[in-house]
């Protein structure tokens, strides 16, 4: 053993003292710039923490990979469900979801909610993109629908919005939540629409997030609510969606 | 062996322990196991994520409905997937996704402090280049096929084999490892395209990831079985305390 001598207390005691410092600083401003997952606190926060900055720093705007026509897969693959759904659901199937509505409500001017004929007549916007699930599996397919971002002009979200919450027909088992830049980046839709048709039971009718610069997931199906907020703690179990309780990242680019 | 006159004059003439210089730098230890504790962490869980889809293909798309290249003669944890098994795993999938990016981090950081250090120490230079070598390639190669227990110079150096297999491992397998597995993330495809398309698509990155994984478990397992072979106890004090020792 080296004896201690007081140059490398002193050494020890600087290096200590900055570390902890250069720790808070780092906390304080990933806070501030909103670089902390909402599901941070876990044990495996540091990873997920870090692929989200790493990829909120040097992509936040970038576009996922578009496809030709020609790539669409065939058949179209049909993801199994998750829990039953509620008869609400089939009550609304068996008049063509005439009655569906998307609600959408928290921090915007003018709290509001869309038929599915009013979703239709908006401008429409088609995407060739890759799904992939976090199991291995990706398969092509044309999305159609409305960015998210028109419907949160729309409804007028406010400025210091830092989350937009979205919830399914079964708000206990499929709700999820889209940082704000994630939530108005221009590909990221609400889809009616998969390879020209409209959507059925099995792809999430009659609207479907569709997230496509992160995992299957996050693109949650039969959307019928969205909640613009900027404290996402408030929801749920403040993990940012239903994923992190069953062990799934809130965040899903990775 | 005529080789052993050529072994380097301090290392040998040192009489004493203290005084000679260390079998691995500090900086290879510390870095060493920290890649080993991270490369268990990646093969626990990736082969725990593989058994959520045991089917891979190749190209972009490849799904339940799809063919596949290959699959896994292994139960799945997902009821869909064809396996032909009528017996579903438990799901894990949440926790071993985290544990493999956690993991993943951990090995890059560690990996990019050894690389620096290899290449300003000179490590790289002395140890790990080939050609740097003094050894003879049919010598070794005749060494290695009779299971000839290491001769003492390699006490101070990797020999020829050694060399080619750890650069094979450090500079072109894991390099290609991360590169694929950064591919399957669609945040990093969306910034880098040419990552994924540059292994010819989504599928074919998952597919040559597996194989990368397979070539590393077969280098870890051969690793070990050399270790054993050579002596495992003054190896692996070796690797904790850096101190060379003769051979009993």
């Amino acid at each position: 053993m080296k004896p201690i001598t007081r140059r490398r207390f002193l050494t020890t005691g600087i290096v200590t003292v900055a570390g902890a410092a250069g720790l808070y600083g780092a906390e304080r401003i990933a806070n501030r710039y909103g670089l902390i997952p909402p599901d941070a606190a876990t044990w495996y926060g540091p990873g997920e923490t870090l692929d989200y900055d790493v990829q909120r720093i040097f992509g936040r705007n970038a576009l996922a990979r578009e496809f030709s026509p020609s790539q669409i897969t065939h058949p179209p693959f049909r993801n199994e469900l998750g829990p039953p759904l509620p008869a609400a659901y089939h009550q609304f199937q068996q008049n063509g979801f005439r009655d569906w509505r998307l609600k959408i409500d928290g921090l915007v001017s003018n709290p509001t909610s869309f038929s599915l004929s009013e979703i239709h007549s908006m401008p429409a916007c088609s995407q060739i993109t890759m799904i992939s699930c976090e199991e291995g599996w990706s398969y092509i397919g044309e999305w159609t629908g409305v960015p998210l971002s028109h419907l949160l002009d729309l409804a007028g979200a406010k400025p210091n919005a830092t989350y937009v919450v979205y919830r399914s027909i079964q708000p206990d088992d499929w709700w999820d939540s889209l940082d704000i830049f994630e939530a108005r980046h221009p590909q990221t839709l609400i889809a009616y629409a998969m390879n020209g048709k409209d959507l059925t039971m099995r792809t999430g009718a009659p609207l479907r997030m569709r997230v496509p610069r992160q995992l299957g997931y996050k693109s949650i199906k039969f959307i019928n609510h969205i909640t613009v907020t900027d404290d996402i703690k408030r929801f749920g179990d403040g993990m940012g969606s239903s994923g992190p309780a069953g062990g799934y990242a809130w965040f899903a680019g990775e | 062996m005529a080789d052993s006159v050529t072994v380097p004059g301090p290392a040998i003439a040192a009489s004493t322990d203290a005084a000679k210089p260390a079998r691995h730098a500090l900086l290879v230890r510390i870095t060493h196991w920290l890649t080993a504790i991270s490369s268990f962490a990646l093969l626990l869980s990736g082969g725990e994520i593989i058994l959520s889809h045991p089917r891979f293909y190749w190209g972009e798309t490849g799904d339940d409905f799809s063919r596949a290249l290959f699959q896994l003669p292994v139960p799945s944890s997902r009821d869909m997937v064809p396996t032909g098994y009528h017996y579903v795993l438990p799901d894990q999938n949440g926790w071993s996704r985290a544990l493999h990016f956690q993991a993943a981090w951990l090995l890059v950081f560690t990996g990019l402090l050894y690389i620096l250090w290899g290449i300003f120490s000179g490590h790289f230079r002395r140890n790990l280049l080939p050609l740097a070598s003094r050894d003879r390639w049919r010598a070794v190669i005749a060494d290695h096929l009779r299971f000839r227990r290491p001769h003492p110079s390699e006490a101070h150096s990797y020999n020829l084999l050694q060399r080619l297999a750890y650069s094979a491992v450090i500079f072109l397998l894991v390099p290609l490892t991360i590169w694929s597995g950064l591919s399957l993330s669609q945040t990093f495809d969306a910034i880098f395209p040419y990552a994924v398309e540059s292994l010819g698509g989504f599928q074919s990155a998952r597919t040559i990831h597996f194989f990368c994984a397979i070539a590393l478990t077969l280098f870890i397992l051969i690793h070990l079985a050399m270790i054993v072979r050579s002596g495992f106890l003054r190896l692996t004090r070796a690797m904790i305390t850096g101190r060379a020792q003769d051979q009993p």
